[in-house]
């Protein structure tokens, strides 16, 4: 999805001036030293897509892990060395299946599981993206270049609240016997917001 | 998140989302007000937002739930499959018995 609602580039100046009043009032009145802030960037630079990627992997070829993972997140991600910090909101897992495709928005402002896989994508924070899927979520699937049948339920989840969404997208077919480390290719940002789904080997074969 | 005893809906009972745009900071969007939906999750009491938006300690916490909601309920003329739903995070104090 190109447009964004509002043109982030023309405003780049003004946003970023905002973003550092908004800061030096922070800090003079006392809610958070610059120390914080830069902090919590750091944390969230440290995650990235690959992030997610690697513990969705491991969650499709250990059925026992992927149990712990969908019931609680945050123990399973400590599993694999990912310790969530105190600042971050609780982050639950929701697996997609031959039955159910959930996709995930925040509809008020850009929440998002940052302190797994990083900073969302410029479409999930535009006005586009955020007012089209819930209305209309399988036209967005559509632009992304998936089209689901309707005897698959589509479950749109607008995350407004303490809890951040992130999918386990299926595992494809032809999939057996590859590692866990090629599987974890498979497994994009698209994927794990739901817009998509895991690419299959032949299209990581072909990119 | 604090131990929650005090929850009023289980999973599975049907709600009405209140009605109202208060001039303050809230966070039940406009497209679920007034609209029946069912408690998918129960997640336990969390800082309302209502305060902690202006500095305040956000207690009594309130419970949070996931609510579903049939995508047909939500939009007239919904133009996907009659199944599809629409799951949100909603606070206790936003829900109505129905």
């Amino acid at each position: 999805m190109a447009e964004n609602g509002h043109s982030h580039g023309d405003n780049a100046k003004y946003y970023s001036l905002r973003a550092q009043a908004m800061q030096a009032l922070l800090i003079e009145k006392g809610v958070c030293t610059l120390g914080d802030i830069l902090t919590m960037a750091d944390q969230i630079d440290a995650r990235s897509p690959e992030d997610g990627a690697k513990i969705l992997a491991h969650a499709w070829v250990d059925p026992e892990y992927k149990k712990r993972l969908l019931a609680d997140a945050a123990s399973a991600f400590l599993e694999l060395g990912y310790d969530l910090p105190e600042t971050s909101p609780k982050i639950t897992v929701v697996e997609n299946t031959d039955e159910v495709h959930s996709m995930a928005v925040c509809t008020l402002c850009s929440c998002f599981p940052r302190a797994i896989i990083g900073r969302p994508p410029a479409w999930y924070k535009g006005l586009a993206y955020r007012s089209k899927v819930v209305v209309d979520p399988r036209g967005v699937l559509k632009e992304f270049g998936t089209e689901l049948d309707d005897a698959i339920q589509v479950r749109v989840i607008d995350s407004s609240a303490d809890y951040r969404y992130l999918i386990l997208p299926k595992r494809p077919a032809g999939t057996e016997g590859m590692t866990e480390e090629q599987l974890a290719k498979l497994i994009t940002q698209e994927s794990m917001i739901g817009v998509g789904l895991a690419l299959s080997p032949e299209a990581v074969k072909a990119s | 998140m604090t131990a929650n005893n005090t929850a009023k809906f289980r999973v599975g009972d049907q709600v009405r989302i209140r009605v109202g745009v208060p001039p303050t900071h809230f966070r039940t969007p406009e497209y679920i007000q007034g609209k029946l939906g069912r408690v998918q999750t129960s997640w336990g009491a969390f800082p309302n937002p209502e305060g902690l938006a202006y500095g305040e300690d956000g207690l009594p916490a309130q419970p949070l739930y996931l609510i579903e909601f049939a995508q047909t309920d939500l939009w007239r003329g919904y133009k996907g499959a009659t199944r599809d739903t629409l799951m949100i995070d909603v606070y206790e104090n936003w829900l109505e018995t129905t």
